[in-house]
């Protein structure tokens, strides 16, 4: 949970009060002086109706330059970072040739497989040759290669279901899979935090959606039981199906979700689960099989799960596990698998290469040290931004971290300075978060070693000086009682 | 005794009768209140009280928690899939080789007719040069969104130049062209606003205009008098045109169809209406036209009178992603609203690279398209006499589409014999032709057929031997 201190919160509010104020008094300035110049819509609505771009123009375009920063490198864990200017205060951005070497703290890169690999890179090059960029055709067309049918046997042995099926990518496989599997008279009960694709795959279905207290497993459980007693709403009809949709790592908090509880709820009531792993396949458990290997719970009782290939994996596309016969249902009827050109096949490859990596099966031991790497990282890290007084969000063995920041005035400051010192951070705002918890989110990957961790705990150090973010400073230990120690020794 | 009560009740209806007619002596207004007016002022209050109390309603009891327990152990859910047989599983070819113009199946060598690879870029030494320079460079995947340390210089690259190829002043580049269409459409419509669309939109526009919220109309299949008259009734009905925005929702080359939408006839109606256009260019960019810029310039009507084209990359330009462009606005209105931009992974790089490289290929190679538009008609021509089978579609679109003359009643029976005749086609003849799929989740209304997709790298021999084999297996299924 989020500890909030009360007289941040109330600067925060107070900030972001003056932002407002003064948005919405350039917009009626501007209003003024627009007056006169002639509208050329003639007629035409124009494309953003009244307030609904008010945040975009007012507080977003003032901190641009903190987002969408291109890079020139493969997105290691160091990376070039492009310099950009702007001639009207950050209203267009303009590149220029000159880049700084960056020490990456934003990518997903938890198992080191973003650049070139040993093992992977020739393999990937070798089916480019042999197989060409694209297929340019669907799955069922003529889009499906030898390397396709590999893959789906080897996510389904690595995940640890009977079955599986591709997708060219991650956020497609949510918003295409779950309109086949539920529909009108059907119920879906999200997470609150779920990602975006999943709230608009669950829209797209047609099916009633209701909401769950974020890893709440008892407010699950009264929410199923209001819900199964009543029925459909206003006719009272039963409930054709449920399904509860969970993420095993919620990227925005770094959290695991509470999987043994709220799977055990589901399978009192009789209802199906969705797992999306799409951060935690890879990067989590003893073998990297996710977290259901880590907590303990046996893939069998998840009716489904979802995962990407872009994270843990370094390169792109989708993929669902369930039992046989649920996948040939969404082969035969998901449009996503009949409809959208297969996934490219040297990405195909690059999977088969890491995951084969990961498992052992390229015959050296790189898959286990790069997952002990990245557990040892994470937690480090972790541990030591929490000695030095930040706010950290997120569960132990979870390789993402929030720094909390809440105050609308230290997002920009601290993402400036930080790459000022070489250290590329990653800050989010509204409307990925809410209004007042602005944070700064750090990716630990495999391929950060000890070093670079220590520089840059120290530049986050100087900059959270710098910009005040350490709000629960920790008390120091005594020196003395050391040494009296050792006195006697 | 009897005569006692008797005398008793006498005396009370004495007294009864004497209260009712004795004046009580009051004078109101100048009439005399007599003992009936007041019972008849007490019926009244009865009825007035009557009137005034609330019927009787039943409590309402909140269900105990013994309840809910019996009702939760006694609901019983549906299997989450329906049961599926063998016969109804689509076995596809699995692919040996690039998806060139000839294709390794089983071993065997296939004339391909099932990639949409129009300009025969699969398979093009100087994009996969690109590519494997890419690949050593940035390694396969972007490992990021757009906005966090995922947007590479290779993306900035493709969308200028891009942008530079159609003639619109920018460009925004999805991760996948299966998305992009149902991704812009709810980023610049909403709830209130209207959209009208055509009936034979595939899947991934469908999916678009549900979660836009907007209220949706859709006009008989590429038919321009059924879209004016909607036009014409939304119009007059609209009560503040100012506040509402209206889109007409088409494509280009209609990948259920093969039919071409008429852009002349559109931006008249367009503009005389205040709709704005937005067109689905999957099969259309790099195709049509002189120099491939789509159906703006095969028309002959200048980019700014359209106002969002967006594109799959997966088509002619061989390599994978989609595209969005149209005024500065637009895109810059994508870039922060639409949601497979922002919260996905950005397009792995080398298939960044391999799109330059295909625009390159195109702008310098402008004959490829002159090729593929012989090959087309050559094909239609040796087509037109299959036995059973009716061509439908444009002359000049890439994708031939072959429709059943007489249908056999029910889908589920043609799709049988559709699968049928393809299954033997490429089995004896080793030629691969599609059916078209359909999803139980599609609403197009459009008929079922088989589809070939030409390449310009296809060779006479190829399409004299498609042609051949399909009309003999034809010939055989419908006689």
């Amino acid at each position: 949970m989020v500890r909030l201190p009360y007289l941040t919160a109330l600067t925060t509010l107070f900030s972001y009060g003056i932002l407002f104020v003064f948005g919405h008094l350039r917009d009626f300035f501007r209003k003024i002086f627009d007056w006169s110049k002639s509208n050329n819509l003639q007629g035409y609505a124009p494309i953003c109706l009244g307030y609904e771009d008010f945040y975009t123009r007012r507080l977003y375009l003032r901190i641009q330059d903190c987002f969408g920063r291109p890079i020139s490198s493969a997105p290691d864990s160091w990376f070039d970072v492009v310099e950009r200017y702007s001639n009207d205060n950050n209203k267009t951005l303009h590149r220029t040739e000159k880049t700084t070497k960056c020490l990456n703290l934003g990518s997903y890169n938890y198992l080191g497989f973003a650049a070139a690999d040993e093992y992977c890179t020739p393999r990937v090059i070798e089916s480019l040759k042999q197989y060409s960029v694209s297929t340019c055709s669907t799955r069922v067309d003529g889009g499906t290669t030898k390397l396709h049918t590999e893959l789906e046997e080897l996510v389904a042995r690595f995940v640890g279901k009977p079955a599986a099926v591709l997708f060219g990518m991650g956020y497609v496989t949510n918003s295409a899979i779950i309109p086949a599997l539920i529909g009108k008279g059907g119920l879906i009960i999200s997470d609150s935090l779920n990602h975006n694709s999943i709230v608009n795959g669950a829209r797209g279905s047609g099916a009633t959606v209701r909401v769950f207290q974020h890893n709440n497993a008892p407010h699950l459980e009264e929410v199923l039981r209001e819900q199964i007693a009543h029925g459909q709403p206003r006719t009272h009809r039963p409930w054709k199906k449920i399904i509860v949709i969970i993420e095993g790592i919620y990227s925005m908090e770094g959290e695991l979700c509470k999987l043994p509880e709220i799977i055990a709820v589901c399978k009192k009531y009789k209802v199906y689960t969705y797992l999306d792993e799409a951060h935690s396949i890879g990067a989590v458990g003893q073998t990297g099989r996710g977290v259901c290997e880590l907590l303990g719970v046996d893939t069998a009782d998840i009716d489904i799960m979802m995962g990407t290939f872009t994270k843990s994996f370094g390169s792109c596309g989708g993929y669902i596990a369930a039992s046989k016969e649920i996948i040939q249902h969404l082969k035969r009827t998901c449009p996503a698998h009949l409809y959208a050109t297969s996934m490219s096949p040297p990405a195909v490859q690059q999977v088969i290469s890491a995951m084969k990596v990961i498992l052992g099966e390229d015959g050296t031991n790189r898959g286990a040290k790069k997952l002990a790497q990245i557990r040892e990282n994470s937690n480090f890290f972790r541990s030591e931004l929490q000695k030095m007084g930040f706010e950290v969000l997120g569960d132990n063995d979870s390789p993402i971290m929030p720094i909390m920041l809440y105050n609308p005035a230290k997002i920009p400051a601290f993402s400036r300075e930080c790459l000022h010192q070489n250290v590329a951070i990653v800050t989010v705002a509204f409307p990925a978060t809410p209004l007042l918890l602005a944070r700064a989110r750090i990716c630990i990957s495999a391929a950060h070693s000890r070093e670079d961790l220590i520089k840059a705990l120290e530049v986050i150090s100087k900059v959270g000086d710098l910009v005040g973010i350490k709000y629960f400073p920790v008390e120091p230990v005594k020196p003395n009682k050391v040494k009296h120690l050792k006195k006697i020794e | 005794m009897a005569s006692g009560l008797m005398d008793v009740i006498a005396n009370a209806l004495n007294l009864i009768t004497s209260a009712f007619d004795a004046p009580t002596g009051a004078i109101i207004f100048g009439v005399p209140i007599d003992g009936h007016l007041m019972l008849e002022a007490l019926l009244v209050m009865v009825i007035v009280f009557q009137l005034t109390k609330k019927s009787h309603k039943p409590p309402k009891k909140p269900l105990t928690e013994k309840e809910i327990d019996e009702l939760c152990d006694e609901w019983v859910p549906e299997p989450l899939t329906s049961d599926s047989t063998e016969e109804t599983m689509i076995k596809p070819p699995t692919l040996e080789s690039a998806a060139g113009p000839h294709v390794i199946v089983d071993g065997k060598d296939v004339v391909n007719f099932a990639s949409a690879n129009y300009l025969g870029l699969v398979g093009n030494k100087d994009v996969i040069d690109s590519c494997v320079g890419s690949l050593e460079k940035y390694g396969v995947g972007s490992c990021g969104p757009r906005t966090f340390y995922g947007t590479m210089d290779v993306h900035l690259d493709c969308e200028a130049r891009i942008a530079k190829f159609i003639g619109m002043p920018d460009c925004a580049l999805y991760s996948y062209g299966f998305c992009t269409i149902f991704s812009v459409i709810p980023a610049f419509s909403k709830k209130g606003d209207i959209i009208v669309a055509d009936e034979g939109v595939h899947w991934a526009v469908q999916n678009g205009l549900d979660l836009s919220r907007s209220t949706v109309f859709y006009f008989k299949h590429n038919d321009m008098k059924s879209l004016e008259a909607i036009l014409e009734k939304i119009t007059s009905r609209i009560k503040e045109p100012e506040k509402v925005r209206r889109y007409i929702v088409v494509e280009a080359i209609y990948q259920n169809s093969g039919q071409i939408a008429p852009l002349n006839e559109m931006v008249r109606l367009k503009e005389k209406h205040k709709f704005r256009i937005i067109l689905d260019e999957s099969h259309s960019f790099g195709v049509l036209g002189n120099s491939g810029r789509g159906l703006a310039e095969y028309c002959g009507v200048p980019n700014e009178k359209i106002d969002i084209i967006t594109a799959g990359m997966g088509n002619a330009l061989a390599t994978d992603g989609g595209l969005c462009t149209g005024s500065v606005g637009v895109v810059n209105h994508q870039r922060l609203m639409s949601s497979a931009y922002l919260f996905t992974a950005s397009l792995p790089p080398y298939l960044a690279s391999a799109a330059i490289g295909a625009l390159e290929y195109l702008e310098a190679n402008p004959s490829v398209l002159t090729k593929l538009r012989a090959n087309i008609a050559f094909l239609l021509k040796e087509l037109s006499d299959v036995s059973g089978l009716a061509t439908v579609g444009h002359p000049l679109s890439p994708i031939i589409f072959l429709k059943l003359k007489k249908s056999t009643g029910s889908n589920k029976t043609d799709m049988h014999l559709l699968d049928s005749i393809t299954n033997q086609v490429l089995k004896e003849h080793s030629v691969l032709i599609v059916t078209t799929k359909r999803s139980s989740l599609d609403k197009c209304p459009l008929p079922l057929g088989l589809r070939l997709f030409v390449s310009a790298s296809h060779s006479e021999s190829d399409l004299v031997k498609a042609a051949a084999s399909l009309k003999k297996v034809a010939a055989v299924a419908f006689s």
